[in-house]
């Protein structure tokens, strides 16, 4: 096939970067060097667009060990112990065949985290769809949840935590965000850098077939009318043949014969292969006839391609070939020796006797395209102006009923009951809680991990709603009593060639930022999805943040369900009633506009740190983070779950009730104590300088809400619980 | 007392079963599916897991196995063998067990807690147990057990059903059946009591910060009885 600049804009290239190629290259590229470029100048592999931002962030820290870079972050969890956590998106897959799209994710993902030597532990997912009445909604959130489920369950690595949203800006573009946390020893992490010349390279895992095509360039495009179309470069996902990888993988690790090890992930072999030479500042020399095909007559430029799953390249030490075959033997997967490091800083392929491609690494990489993109700042909404007298019509009780039954706020747990989330014998907190806790296998140690998103927030303001985020996670890992100790984040965008969605990005990225800083709260893995739009319209700026704390004993974790009738129910940090963006202004005022809650640093650190003190002093039963739906939904979930129920006192504050109830103010935390520690809490809460109100007691299945009439547990647990399964089920 | 648990490719609570044993005194040894032959035990453990992908159905593929002659033998000759969830599945499978287990009634996978009334004490595993009803946890998608009308008469006639699913109060109402299982089976004994299969998984649930510790129950029994 004749390579000229149409074909090259069919390989979603643009004219002046096939111009650039020719004139790097000095000579027009052949089919096979032009699939490879488009693999590796995309945007998904490229970060051509978000490049110049990312570099911004805050990735440094004293319990970093790896930051971003590698195929995921690492952190130091004290002694020996380290955590490989990284979050990324299959969104465009997932939206074309859910269950494989999904389902690919989470594989995908894990290998990024066993491919540096850890064994996974945990796995979380953020995972956003259209509106629920939306024809499409009730198909692709049944298949991605089958997906993730199927995959997770089939490994063996328990689901412990997630989030759902619903929202009619995903439509058309679903997401699906998978994460995973991995443990290893931290003088034990392997890493993708090649070393040594004439070191034999070697592919292991499934066989290579002509499914995932062009993956990584789909996901960097737009989707019209044809999607349908695409669903071959969808690819297909094989849990089976991955938990036998995975344990290969790790029997092998545990010798000394590994010198670098990479993942076959998106754009396959390409990107493996450019990746390992290019960090090593190496060569590297493939013959594909030697690649394990599964299908007939593969051409050099579908194996270099393919984006099939469950394979790994590993450059190896000289000699170590047998010793490294008989593990891959004994778990029944493919090894071949595919070729060889070399000093010529080059890719060169051959295949049936000739050299189909030469490229210098260098233009691969570091020549690849990046792009200042401009960029329009989202000024702050007006505040609303509420006609307080609306809200008289109200009844607390009955907005509270409405609120926990809504899509966004309702329980997911006919989502996690399909998740394995106790396998491994180690999940301390299951998903539903403010984070999921899993104990570190054999120690007194565990790690509370959680993954957050915003984007009604961010679409309202985003540099606001960017640094909300942040928060909030760091919250929901407080809330549990485990220090925060890293973050990795999923950026998920409309499109970054149009000037409104690069300044959402933009200024999401300033928020994480601004707030990652001021919490020590490094960024250490991520993943950027852009080109989330459909014939015009985009996603609402979606940021997605996974956060991993530590609980150094696990007996001192604290859960957020209510525990004892009389005791004390406090607000920790201050209410000024900011329902601007509110579920309670969204769905019940029905007013879309304002500007999102304020965010103070200070005080949220003040405050976070100060309920991690009550917690150290073991002052504090159960806890919850503030979040959407205000103060009173916060309760209601923390009753809920301890099934008891709660009264609420007269208010002492110049606030409309409502206001206080249902406002989102920021930093704030509900702590339940029992009444003769209320005066060491007090005081405690008093030497740090935080606000904090009390506001009621524990009861045993009572709702007791000023003079309203009394409404019991049941029914709250009923209008939290009904919504999914009826939408699902019935 | 010595255990053995075999791992198959694709077994993923092999780990847990492990440590299970351990903590209440089994010696535990693990052994590959493709091990020539299984060490001395008192106690043959098939645990959970997706043995070779769950293809072509759960549980058959490794009931083909090479070491899975030696289990039958071993079973054959009055050895204790214990299959939880996939491990159920293979023992059926085999035919060491009746019945089938299908897919669950409302086809997805179920990951809960449930309570389980044990219906009979004549045997190794549950003799001298001091609780009646265990809160233990399925994780299944295949759970639903079935078995021919004759099947379900001789195990009725010669007390072969173990475990069946109910309330915390034992009541075994159809509303309790998380799965569709016929007569809420969560586990059945062959003739002679020695081979246990059951779906829920004790070894998830053996330390107070877990969401159960009935678990504790039923290995401290069972090595109990073994001695």
């Amino acid at each position: 096939m004749e390579v000229n600049l149409k074909v090259a804009i069919e390989h979603g290239l643009k004219k002046e970067e096939f111009n650039k190629i020719c004139d790097l290259l000095k000579r027009t590229p052949n089919i096979t060097e032009l699939g490879i470029f488009s693999a590796m100048w995309n945007e998904h592999c490229s970060y051509k667009s978000s490049r110049v931002h990312l570099k911004k962030l805050n990735t440094k820290g004293k319990n970093v060990i790896q930051g971003p870079g590698e195929n995921a972050g690492v952190i130091d969890i004290e002694d020996e112990d380290a955590i490989v956590f990284k979050i990324e998106s299959h969104n465009h897959p997932s939206f074309i065949e859910p269950y494989q799209g999904a389902a690919t994710g989470v594989g995908g993902i894990m290998r990024d985290v066993f491919t540096m030597g850890a064994r996974p532990i945990a796995n979380l997912n953020s995972i956003h769809f259209g509106s629920p009445q939306h024809p499409k909604t009730k198909n692709l959130l049944r298949g991605v949840v089958k997906g993730i489920g199927g995959y997770g369950n089939c490994m063996g690595i328990p689901t412990i935590g997630g989030q759902t949203n619903f929202d009619e800006s995903y439509n058309g573009n679903i997401l699906v965000n998978a994460m995973t946390l991995g443990l290893v020893n931290k003088n034990k992490i392997f890493y993708s850098k090649a070393a040594g010349i004439n070191k034999p390279v070697i592919y292991v895992g499934s066989k290579t077939g002509r499914d995932g095509i062009h993956g990584a360039s789909m996901a960097s495009a737009i989707f019209d009318d044809k999607i349908e179309e695409k669903k071959p470069t969808v690819q297909v996902g094989d849990p089976f043949t991955e938990k036998l990888l995975l344990e290969a993988c790790l029997e092998l690790m545990a010798g000394k014969s590994i010198i670098s090890i990479q993942d076959m992930g998106a754009a396959g072999l390409t990107s493996s292969s450019i990746e390992m030479a290019s960090k090593g500042n190496l060569g590297i020399e493939l013959n594909l006839n030697k690649v394990p095909c599964r299908e007939e007559k593969m051409t050099p430029y579908e194996i270099m391609l393919s984006e099939s799953q469950e394979r790994m390249l590993i450059v190896l030490e000289n000699g170590k070939e047998d010793e490294a075959k008989k593990i891959f033997d004994k778990w029944n997967l493919d090894f071949a020796v595919i070729g060889k490091t070399t000093d010529t800083k080059k890719i060169e392929l051959f295949f049936d006797n000739n050299k189909v491609t030469e490229i210098p690494i260098s233009i691969l990489a570091e020549n690849a395209p990046v792009y200042e993109r401009k960029w329009k700042k989202t000024k702050l909404p007006q505040k609303i102006k509420f006609n307080k007298d609306d809200f008289k019509k109200l009844k607390i009780t009955e907005v509270l009923k409405k609120v926990l039954g809504l899509p966004n706020i309702s329980s997911k747990e006919w989502i996690w009951q399909q998740y394995d989330h106790t396998v491994m014998g180690d999940t301390i907190q299951k998903p539903g809680s403010d984070a999921g806790v899993v104990r570190i296998h054999g120690t007194n140690k565990a790690v509370a991990t959680s993954v957050d998103s915003s984007a009604v927030y961010c679409n309202a303001h985003p540099l606001t709603g960017g640094k909300q985020v942040v928060c909030e996670n760091w919250r929901n890992l407080i809330s549990c009593g485990s220090k925060p100790i890293a973050i990795t984040n999923c950026l998920n965008f409309g499109n970054p060639e149009k000037e409104k969605n690069m300044g959402e990005f933009v200024e999401c990225v300033e928020g994480i930022n601004e707030a990652s800083k001021f919490l020590d709260y490094p960024v250490v893995s991520g993943n950027v999805s852009f080109y989330n739009e459909t014939k015009d319209k985009g996603i609402k700026p979606t940021p997605a943040i996974g956060g991993v704390g530590l609980i150094k004993e696990y007996k001192k974790m604290i859960t957020m369900d209510l525990k004892s009738n009389e005791n004390l129910i406090l607000v920790v940090g201050k209410t000024e009633g900011h329902i601007d963006q509110s579920v309670f202004a969204i769905n019940i005022l029905n007013e879309k506009k304002g500007p999102p809650p304020v965010i103070n640093l200070f005080n949220e650190k003040n405050n976070g740190e100060t309920v991690l003190k009550l917690i150290a002093e073991g002052l504090i039963n159960s806890a919850h983070d503030v979040s959407l739906g205000g103060i009173i939904t916060a309760i209601s979930k923390m009753a809920i779950k301890g099934k008891k129920g709660f009264k609420l006192n007269k208010l002492k504050v110049l606030i409309n009730k409502f206001d206080y109830y249902f406002g989102e103010d920021q930093g704030r935390y509900i702590i339940e104590i029992e009444p003769k520690n209320l005066a060491k809490v007090q005081k405690i809460l008093k030497d740090n300088s935080v606000h904090y109100d009390e506001i009621g007691l524990v009861t045993e299945k009572d709702i007791i809400v000023d003079k309203e009439p009394i409404i019991r547990i049941d029914d709250l647990i009923k209008s939290n619980k009904n919504w999914l399964e009826n939408y699902m089920d019935k | 007392m010595k255990s053995s648990v075999i791992i198959f490719p694709g077994s993923n609570c092999d780990r847990d079963m492990d440590v299970a044993l351990k903590k209440f005194g089994f010696k535990n040894q693990m052994v590959w599916h493709n091990d020539p032959r299984i060490p001395k035990s008192d106690l043959i453990v098939l645990p959970g897991g997706f043995s070779y992908g769950d293809y072509l159905r759960c549980g058959s593929i490794a009931a083909k196995s090479k070491i899975i002659k030696s289990v039958i033998e071993f079973a054959n000759s009055g050895g204790l063998v214990l299959g939880i969830c996939n491990g159920f599945q293979i023992l059926t499978e085999t035919g060491l067990l009746p019945g089938i287990l299908q897919q669950n009634k409302y086809q997805k996978f179920i990951c809960k807690n449930v309570y389980v009334k044990i219906n009979d004490k004549e045997n190794k595993y549950f003799k001298n147990i001091k609780k009646e009803i265990l809160e233990l946890h399925i994780a299944h998608n295949e759970g639903n057990y079935f078995c021919s009308e004759d099947e379900l008469k001789s195990l009725n006639d010669n007390n072969q059903i173990a475990v069946t699913y109910c309330n915390e109060n034992g009541n075994d109402a159809e509303e309790f059946n998380p799965n569709g299982a016929l007569k809420n089976i969560a586990g059945i004994f062959s003739k002679n009591k020695n081979i246990l299969g059951m779906m829920p998984h004790p070894e998830r649930m053996i330390d107070k910060c877990l969401s159960s510790n009935d678990g504790n129950f039923f290995f401290e029994n069972l090595i109990e009885n073994l001695k």
